[in-house]
């Protein structure tokens, strides 16, 4: 099994993620586009580890997932005071910081 | 042979369901795009006998933090179908295209043209299979990384105390504006 395919589909996963990231104006569709790049890390990192022959990649993609259910967590309920505040969860919206 | 056909099938689901994701108009049909990513991911990490992972992928990902999303998109309201016109933001939409293809062609061109032994060469498969997978996984965490696998719990109770804080409503907090759309 050769490694290069799994590191191409991971490339071509961060790369649609990257593409929902700019180019999505719904906040939860951001937070959706994360997952999906997160996911195309932990495809690396596993596939390095079988590479290796070590259990460290897998161990490595674990703690991602553990960071990715926080990072959604909080996400979220970021996403839930801006709606509350503003009614709408427009990235658009959210320029007061812009100089 | 087998291999590879488990692998173009996975692979088709994967890119099917990230495309949907990002095209989706209703984002509620984009949360179930997600989830079949997921399932295609969890298929890679079967073969390439990372089991675990597979199982925790499904549970956590599949499980838990896609229904998180559609709890929030059912509880805002925001189902609806966008116009994806609309649901895109028009000047940058170009400009993410671009920055995702050079992405793209930047990782592409590296996994390609670096002739590293690590790129091209045949997975060590074996090494880690069935119950000694998970008990080579749980050996690791708890001696190697066990710093930081304690950590993780600490993180995730900052994160579970965040989110609460933040998603509480306040009660009676002066100098607070009355919160739109919460009249009713």
């Amino acid at each position: 099994m050769l490694l290069n395919q799994f590191l191409i589909l991971g490339a071509v996963l961060f790369a649609v993620g990257v593409y929902g990231v700019l180019a999505r104006k719904n906040g939860v569709m951001v937070l959706m586009s994360i997952e999906l790049m997160l996911n195309a890390v932990n495809i690396n990192l596993v596939v390095f580890g079988v590479q290796h022959g070590v259990v460290s990649g897998q161990v490595f993609a674990l703690f991602v997932i553990a960071v990715a259910a926080a990072e959604v967590g909080v996400g979220l309920a970021i996403v839930l005071l801006l709606y509350r505040n503003r009614t709408s969860i427009d990235v658009e919206d959210f320029d007061l910081m812009r100089g | 042979m087998v291999d590879t056909v488990v692998f173009i099938l996975a692979a088709a689901i994967c890119l099917t369901g990230a495309l949907g994701v990002i095209l989706a108009r209703n984002p509620v049909h984009s949360a179930l795009m997600l989830v079949m990513t997921l399932f295609g991911i969890a298929v890679q990490f079967v073969a390439l006998e990372a089991h675990f992972l597979a199982a925790v992928q499904v549970i956590v990902y599949a499980g838990a933090i896609v229904v998180l999303f559609l709890f929030v998109i059912m509880l805002l309201g925001v189902d609806r179908a966008q116009n994806l016109e609309l649901s895109v933001l028009p000047v940058q939409k170009w400009a993410a295209l671009v920055f995702a293809a050079g992405s793209l062609a930047i990782l592409a061109l590296l996994v390609m043209v670096v002739k590293e032994p690590v790129t091209g060469a045949e997975a060590i498969g074996g090494s880690a299979t069935g119950d000694e997978n998970v008990r080579l996984l749980a050996r690791s965490l708890f001696s190697d990384y066990v710093y930081a696998f304690e950590l993780t719990s600490l993180l995730l109770v900052i994160a579970v105390i965040g989110a609460v804080v933040l998603a509480r409503k306040p009660k009676n907090v002066v100098g607070v504006a009355p919160e739109p759309g919460n009249e009713a």
